[in-house]
């Protein structure tokens, strides 16, 4: 069974560098016909000369043909060197291990609240179809889809910041003037729990709460309407009705029956909204001065910073292919009828 | 006087739907005492499954009693509360289901579901749960059950997935087991077994049993007692043998005459006033004369699907011109196999197919559908529901062949065309505008065949075309197919597990068993003088119509 699975995930992570590759090769070639000089914007000043700009663009390796910037490029990926952001001046891959955690903390947490709502909120509309519960889970997902993720966010601090002064300031991880945690991990929360340090951890953990329930908000609707839809065709199907007819109680039939079964598509939609969560939800970042990848990459695509950019490209191509080579796996455990070799 | 386990009078059931409130029960009076059987028996829309989930107070959200009584041993059981209802269902009244492996979890192993009913009623010792399930196990007679305990249910076949679930329904022993067309779907044998197995368990534990099923033959052999029922009704109800010697309802004469018995023939299964649009045929004498090629022969066909076994091992047979042929087999057997070879839809290993003297083998099937030949040989699909494109009306359907095959646009040469496919197929014209979910079964039944007549085949593949009919329109197709044969000298290749419906229509038989073939030769003398084992024991497990129940007497 073990073995099964390592040889399965590790076929899937094979087929997926071809993919990686295009990925890499389609980004790198986007940035270069996209309108912007990195040369231009880097260099000291509006009143640079021409000279200055071209002594900078040789020494950034931008007077090469295309073709050559490429094979370099690629060069350099395969040794694990992704280059210099010039708005950081750090390599990129520190900027990137710093911002990802924090990123990945804040989507977890967004995904586990929404997992907490929306499965409960589909399941009693599946279970209640066409009633006022129905109707009010309807309303509630196709709110949190149409308002955006900065509305809901701004919205949020307004309330709970300004308004009530249940929430800290909306600025990054942690307060400006606490201590951050020891670097172990780089979720702040896991770190905090490391050191025993439960006041940090609740600090944390309270500028964390509203960018994740924004977050969380904007995700209900799929998976809420995906658990409901999922829940009522299995409520509907023929083993459901044996359950009953053999007096299992509700609750058994419900949940052991009813609720293991729907949770199969399910799953494989929190993969696709994991995924797009990640990289998405910049606004997110954005509104609470998050440290994240995203807003790390928007800077830099604003800037014409070629190097942090195809990065977060690739680390997001990476992400996605580990996803849903996890879900698969999960999915492999879940359902007996998916063949594991 | 004795009590009555189960009494259901005046019992009225109506649906809400779209279009209003539609009455399912007009009323249904029934009565069971213990350890009796009692069969349901109609035709699909009878309303016969809807009494049993009545009396189970299954119903679904749209479903309600609105008028009559339930009542199970002595209790009034109409209006039970869930707690009642819960403690009832699965330990003194059970129930078994139609399409045994939807009707089992499929994450759940089957040691797990046995439990989780025991649990459910509190009948189980956590010490040796597993001891308990084990003998439920044995008590239906499954092989080697201590490792189907761990089996999920698409692991098992279907005549074991049933046995699990009656496994189920007898874990605590309930003195009523509703069986609902419980071996429709399986293969004859497995029927067979199937339905010894629940009468054993009945009389092993003085059980009373209602079945419900389609199939006189079944009710007939199993039932002491049977409930006639058509549009909601129950039309006529008595003891078995008195009732099918001398059914009084014309409902039930119709059935009687349309259920194929040891002897009938094609002619007898339907009244003349069914048969309108099959007037009798004189039999065209049909020519075979020494030296013209046969239709279609098959040289030592191999297919493998990469597993151990091969699907179809060495197969050879022929059909002549104008001939039909009988396939049949239990599922497994290859018969599927073969006649996706034969309709080149895949390709064969090994061997060669021959038509009309022309070997069509070579031709790869991904391009088969470039050869002239794609024209020639047709085939009609099991399933008349999802063999037919729902977003295409009856006329598209007919005329899609006819626009891909012969290149036919839009105009009246099209028209004619299909208007004549649908006339050979018994298709009335003013349904050609409808959509399949507008159309019965067996109007369904007859697009299908249209369709496959449209481009003019000569050679015909039924893949089992009556297995999803009840037997009033099973019995009006299979006159029809027989008048394509004489009138049109359509080659017919019939695949089916229905042997008796094989032996009415087929000049000659081929039985496979595991991709091989087993018997072959004209289907009279198969019937009359079987000489495989194999084929024997398919003989012998055909439920004829037999309200006599000669078969019993002479075994008993």
């Amino acid at each position: 069974m073990l073995t099964g699975i390592l040889r399965r995930v590790g076929r899937r992570l094979l087929a997926s560098i071809p993919a990686l590759f295009g990925v890499v090769v389609v980004t790198f070639v986007l940035m270069r016909v996209l309108p912007g000089d990195p040369a231009v914007f880097f260099s000291s000043g509006p009143s640079a000369g021409k000279e200055e700009i071209e002594e900078l663009r040789r020494s950034m390796g931008l007077d090469r043909p295309i073709p050559v910037q490429l094979v370099r490029y690629l060069g350099e990926v395969a040794t694990g060197n992704l280059g210099r952001s010039m708005t950081t001046g750090q390599p990129v891959i520190s900027d990137m291990t710093r911002r990802l955690p924090a990123s990945l903390e804040l989507t977890c947490t967004a995904l586990f609240i929404a997992l907490m709502f929306s499965i409960p909120l589909g399941v009693a509309a599946a279970l209640r179809p066409g009633t006022a519960i129905d109707h009010v889970v309807r309303m509630l997902c196709t709110l949190g889809v149409c308002v955006p993720t900065f509305v809901s966010g701004l919205l949020l601090i307004y309330a709970f910041y300004y308004l009530l002064g249940w929430a800290p300031d909306p600025t990054g991880r942690i307060d400006i003037f606490a201590s951050a945690p020891p670097d172990i991990t780089g979720f702040f929360l896991i770190d905090f729990a490391l050191k025993g340090d439960w006041e940090g951890w609740m600090a944390a953990f309270s500028q964390l709460l509203l960018p994740a329930c924004t977050m969380a908000l904007f995700v209900l609707a799929p998976l809420a309407r995906m658990t409901r839809a999922s829940m009522l065709a299995v409520l509907g199907s023929d083993f459901i009705r044996t359950a009953h007819a053999m007096g299992l109680s509700r609750l058994r039939i419900i949940v052991a029956y009813a609720l293991r079964n729907a949770l199969l598509p399910v799953l494989t939609i929190t993969g696709i909204v994991f995924s797009t969560m990640l990289g998405a939800n910049v606004l997110v970042e954005k509104v609470f001065s998050w440290p994240g990848v995203a807003s790390y990459a928007l800077d830099a695509l604003l800037a014409s910073d070629y190097a942090p950019v195809q990065a977060f490209v690739l680390l997001m191509a990476m992400i996605f292919v580990m996803v849903n080579v996890t879900i698969d796996v999960l999915y492999g455990i879940a359902d007996p009828r998916v063949s594991v070799a | 006087m004795t009590q009555d386990l189960l009494r259901v009078e005046n019992l009225q059931v109506t649906f809400s739907t779209r279009h209003g409130t539609v009455t399912a029960l007009h009323g249904i009076d029934i009565a069971l005492k213990a350890g009796e059987t009692l069969g349901i028996v109609g035709e699909s829309g009878s309303g016969k499954s809807v009494t049993s989930l009545a009396v189970m107070r299954l119903l679904d959200r749209a479903g309600r009693i609105t008028g009559g009584r339930v009542t199970f041993e002595g209790r009034d059981i109409t209006h039970a509360g869930h707690a009642d209802l819960r403690r009832l269902r699965g330990s003194a009244l059970s129930m078994i289901f139609q399409n045994p492996r939807a009707a089992l979890n499929p994450i759940r192993t089957v040691e797990q579901q046995i439990v989780d009913v025991l649990a459910a009623h509190g009948k189980l010792s956590r010490a040796n749960a597993r001891t308990q399930a084990l003998d439920l196990l044995r008590a239906v007679l499954i092989r080697d059950p201590e490792a189907r305990l761990s089996a999920y249910p698409h692991e098992l076949s279907g005549g074991m997935c049933q046995r699990v679930m009656i496994a189920m329904a007898i874990a605590c022993e309930p003195v009523l087991l509703i069986a609902d067309e419980p071996t429709t779907g399986l293969d004859v044998t497995t029927q067979q077994t199937v339905m010894e197995l629940l009468a054993r368990i009945q009389a092993e534990r003085g059980m009373a049993m209602i079945l419900i099923t389609h199939d006189l033959g079944l009710a007939a052999r199993w039932c002491d007692r049977i409930a006639v029922m058509e549009a909601g009704r129950v039309v006529e109800q008595g003891e078995t043998v008195a009732l099918f010697e001398a059914p009084a309802h014309p409902y039930t004469k119709r059935l009687v005459a349309a259920s194929p018995t040891r002897a009938s023939t094609l002619a007898d299964l339907a009244p003349p006033d069914l048969a309108r649009d099959a007037p009798p045929v004189v039999a065209a004498p049909r020519e075979r004369k020494p030296g013209t090629p046969p239709l279609l022969e098959l040289v030592h066909v191999v297919k493998s699907f990469g597993g151990p076994t091969r699907a179809v091992d060495d197969v050879s047979f022929q059909i002549p011109r104008g001939g039909s042929l009988g396939l049949v087999g239990e599922s497994g057997s290859g018969k599927s196999t073969l006649s996706r070879l034969i309709c080149r839809l895949i390709d064969p290993d090994d061997g060669d197919i021959v038509f009309d003297g022309e070997s069509i083998a070579r031709t790869p099937a991904r391009e088969f559908h470039l050869s002239p030949r794609r024209r020639d040989i047709q085939i009609v699909f099991q399933d008349p529901n999802d063999s037919l494109n729902p977003r295409y009306t009856a006329f598209d359907s007919i005329a899609h062949p006819l626009r891909r095959l012969e290149g036919l646009r839009d105009g009246p040469a099209l028209q004619t065309r299909v208007r004549e496919a649908a006339r050979r197929a018994g298709l009335p014209m003013d349904l050609l505008e409808r959509f399949p979910h507008q159309l019965s079964g067996g109007q369904k039944a007859r697009v299908g065949i249209a369709r496959a007549v449209a481009p003019r085949p000569r050679l015909l593949i039924l893949d089992e075309p009556t297995a999803a009919l009840d037997v009033s329109v099973q019995a009006v197709i299979l006159q029809l197919l027989d008048r394509l044969r004489r009138e049109d000298g359509i080659g017919l290749l019939f695949v089916s597990h229905d042997l008796n419906v094989v032996r009415m229509l087929c000049d000659d038989l081929v039985v496979l068993q595991a991709g091989k073939v087993v018997e072959t030769g004209p289907s009279q003398s198969i019937f009359q003088r079987p000489q495989a084992a194999y084929t024997r024991m398919l003989l012998d497990a055909v439920p004829y119509f037999d309200p006599q129940r000669t078969e019993l007497l002479k075994t008993a």
